[in-house]
C-alpha cells in the first residue's frame, strides 16, 4: 500500500498558520486519527490533536479532511486517493487553540441557554409511562455525540455575521428533543424564534450531511420546530383557533403519558421520584391503569398556570392493550 | 425559566469568499446542475403561459386534453385576449414550490450561493444577512397556506386526467391521457410528502398514545413521514412531468405528434 501524503494544519492564535506535509505509512483499516498519532509519535510530537474514545462516539477527534467536517478516527484513508495529498485541518467555524484543536466552549455555553427538560412537578417519576411510538422521534436526537461538525459546516456559524445569536443545529436537535418529549410541559417557541435565532436557519442540509450519527437535523430537527415557530407565531389561523378556544398561549396541548392507579392516588411516590406526587391532581384516579390526562400547555411567557382537575371522561375510557416495547 | 440570551458565537478561522473551501471534489456541480434545471423549467413555464399561445398561436387545449399550466381553466369574456389564463392559477404552485423546504435548500445554493457547497465560502455580501428571520424570507412561513390552495388546481387536474381517459360514453386510453395521470399523480405525491403537511397532520403532537384522536394522526403522521422522505424526488418527478405534460399538449395541438390511444 502506498504511503499517504498529509498537509496538516498548524498554527497558534495570531500567528501566521501553514501547512505541514508527512509522509504515513499506510496500514490495512487505518484511518486518519491514526495517521495523526502516527505523525505525534514518529515526526512531529508537538502536533496538538483532540481525541478520546476511537470509536465515533465521543466526538473529540472532529476535524476537516480535505475540507469536508468529519471525525478523524471514522474516515478511512483509503477512502481517499492517496496519490493525492490529504489535508487536514481543525473545524474552522471556532476559535483556534492550536493546530487542530479548537475551542468550543461557546457551545456549552449555547447549552446553558435553553430550557431543561421541564416534567410536570405533580406526577412522581414513577408514574410516567409512554409507548415506543411517543418516543421515537427523541430517541433519534438522543444519538447525538456532541462532536459539533453539524456547527462546523453550518453556514451561518461558519460564515456569517448576524447581529443576534444563532444557536446553530446541534441545539436545534437538542430543543427538539425536549419540545418533542411526551412529558415535557416546557415551552421554548419564544426562545426558538428570538434568543435561539431559528430564523437564520435556511435549510441547506449541510448539517444532516455530516453527522456521524445519520441524525435527519434538517427534516425531523429544525424543520419541526420551524412549523411549530409558525404554529406559535406566523398562522393568524391558529391563532384564531386559539382565541376561539380560549387558549392564549401557544395553543399546543399536552396529554401526558402517565399512569393512573392507586398507588398514584395514595399519593404514594416510589424512591427515586423528583416531586412529590400531588393528593389532588389532574392525574390522580383511584382505579384504572395506565391512561393519559390532559393539561394545557404553559403560555409562551413561561408562566406556569394552574393545572385544570382531570377530565372525567378521559378517566372512564377503557385503557389501552399495552402493545409498547418498552418504556424508558 | 428565565430567558438566558444565547451568546454570539466567537470568529473562527474559516476562509471567506466565494467559493473559498480546501474540498477537493466537484462541490459546484450539484448547486449548477440544479440551476440548469430550475432555470430550464422557469423559462420554459413562462414561454408556456405567457408566450407560446399569444404570440405563437399554439393553443393550450387539444382533443380534450387541457394543459395543467391552465387549469382550472379561467377564462371569463372580459379577459382580453392577450392575458394568458395561466397568470390567475400559476401563482399558486409558484408560491407552493418558492417557499417549499426541498426549493429553499436547493435555490438557497444554486441561485443565492448562501452557501454554494457544504463548508464552501460565500459572497462576503452575505455576511450580515438575516436570511429567514427578516423579510423578505421571513414570509417563507406561509409555506402552509400555499399548501391549503395547492390542493384547489390538484383537484382539477384529477378531474381533468379522468376527462382525459373518458370521452362520452367510451373510454380513450390514449398517450396524452396516461401521462396526465402519471403527472398529477406525481404532483399529489409532491403535495402529500410535503413538510408541512406533516407536520399539521400529526407531527405538531407530543404524545401519540394518548387518545385514539392522536393515534389516527400518529398513522397520517407515519404515511406523511414515509413520502417525506421522498420529497427531494417527488418535487422533482412532478416538475419534470408537468413541463413534459405541456409540452406534448401543445405538440398535439400544433400538429407536431399524434395521439395514439385505445378505444372501448
Amino acid at each position: 500500500m502506498p504511503d499517504a501524503q498529509l498537509n496538516v494544519f498548524r498554527g497558534l492564535p495570531g500567528e501566521k498558520s501553514r501547512f505541514e506535509a508527512f509522509e504515513v505509512p499506510v496500514e490495512e483499516g487505518m484511518v486518519v486519527l491514526d495517521a495523526l498519532h502516527w505523525i505525534q509519535g514518529h515526526a512531529a510530537p508537538d502536533l496538538a490533536v483532540r481525541w478520546n474514545c476511537k470509536a465515533a462516539k465521543c466526538g473529540s477527534c472532529g476535524a476537516e479532511v480535505n475540507g469536508r467536517p468529519s471525525l478523524t478516527c471514522k474516515t478511512r484513508l483509503t477512502d481517499y486517493d492517496l496519490d493525492e495529498p490529504i489535508t487536514v485541518e481543525p473545524m474552522r467555524a471556532f476559535p483556534l487553540i492550536k493546530d487542530l484543536v479548537t475551542d468550543v466552549s461557546w457551545n456549552y455555553a449555547v447549552n446553558k441557554t435553553i430550557e431543561p427538560f421541564s416534567p410536570p412537578a405533580d406526577v412522581p417519576q414513577a408514574d410516567w409511562r409512554w409507548q415506543q411510538r411517543d418516543v421515537e422521534r427523541v430517541q433519534e436526537f438522543r444519538k447525538c455525540i456532541e462532536c459539533f461538525l453539524c456547527q462546523d459546516v453550518c453556514h451561518v456559524l461558519r460564515n456569517h455575521e448576524t447581529d443576534s445569536a444563532f444557536m446553530g443545529p446541534r441545539f436545534l436537535v437538542r430543543a427538539a428533543g425536549l419540545e418533542m418529549h411526551p412529558m415535557d410541559q416546557g415551552n421554548r417557541r419564544e426562545y426558538l424564534k428570538d434568543s435561539g435565532g431559528i430564523g437564520y436557519c435556511n435549510i441547506t442540509k449541510c448539517c444532516t450531511e455530516v453527522c456521524p450519527e445519520h441524525i435527519k437535523i434538517t427534516d425531523n430537527a429544525i424543520i419541526p420546530l420551524k412549523e411549530r415557530v409558525a404554529d406559535a407565531y406566523y398562522d393568524p389561523l391558529q391563532w384564531a383557533w386559539r382565541k376561539l378556544r380560549g387558549n392564549e398561549g401557544t395553543g399546543a396541548r399536552v396529554e401526558l403519558p402517565v399512569l393512573r392507579g392507586p398507588r398514584a392516588a395514595a399519593g404514594d411516590p416510589a424512591p427515586s421520584d423528583p416531586a412529590p406526587a400531588a393528593a389532588e391532581g389532574p392525574v390522580a384516579r383511584a382505579d384504572g391503569p395506565a391512561v393519559c390526562a390532559r393539561r394545557p400547555r404553559r403560555s409562551r411567557t413561561s408562566e406556569p398556570k394552574p393545572s385544570p382537575p382531570a377530565v372525567g371522561g378521559e378517566a372512564a375510557r377503557p385503557p389501552r392493550r399495552r402493545r409498547d416495547r418498552g418504556t424508558s | 425559566m428565565t430567558a438566558i440570551p444565547t451568546p454570539i458565537k466567537p470568529a473562527g478561522t474559516a476562509p471567506q469568499g466565494m467559493g473559498a473551501t480546501t474540498r477537493r471534489e466537484a462541490w459546484w456541480r450539484e448547486p449548477l446542475v440544479i440551476a440548469v434545471g430550475f432555470g430550464a423549467f422557469i423559462v420554459y413555464s413562462l414561454f408556456s403561459a405567457l408566450v407560446w399561445g399569444p404570440v405563437f398561436g399554439a393553443p393550450y387545449e387539444a382533443s380534450g386534453y387541457l394543459s395543467p399550466f391552465f387549469s382550472p381553466l379561467i377564462r371569463p369574456d372580459w379577459l382580453p385576449s392577450w392575458f394568458s389564463p395561466a397568470i390567475l392559477i400559476l401563482w399558486i404552485p409558484l408560491g407552493f414550490r418558492a417557499t417549499c423546504y426541498y426549493y429553499r435548500k436547493a435555490y438557497y445554493r444554486a441561485y443565492f450561493a448562501d452557501p454554494p457547497g457544504c463548508a464552501v465560502g460565500e459572497p462576503t455580501i452575505h455576511r450580515r444577512y438575516a436570511l429567514e428571520a427578516a423579510f423578505p424570507f421571513i414570509l417563507q412561513n406561509v409555506h402552509r397556506y400555499f399548501l391549503y390552495l395547492a390542493f384547489i388546481p390538484l383537484l382539477f387536474l384529477w378531474q381533468d386526467a379522468f376527462l382525459a381517459l373518458r370521452q362520452g360514453e367510451s373510454w380513450r386510453i390514449g398517450l396524452i391521457g396516461v401521462v396526465m395521470v402519471v403527472n398529477v399523480t406525481l404532483l399529489t405525491g409532491y403535495s402529500l410528502s410535503c413538510h408541512s403537511l406533516r407536520h399539521l397532520v400529526g407531527g405538531k403532537i407530543d404524545c401519540f398514545s394518548c387518545s385514539r384522536g392522536a393515534l389516527l394522526r400518529y398513522a397520517m403522521w407515519q404515511r406523511a413521514t414515509w413520502l417525506n422522505i421522498h420529497h427531494m424526488r417527488w418535487a422533482w418527478a412532478s416538475l419534470i412531468s408537468v413541463a413534459v405534460t405541456d409540452l406534448l399538449i401543445r405538440l398535439l395541438a400544433i400538429g407536431a405528434i399524434a395521439d395514439p390511444a385505445l378505444r372501448f
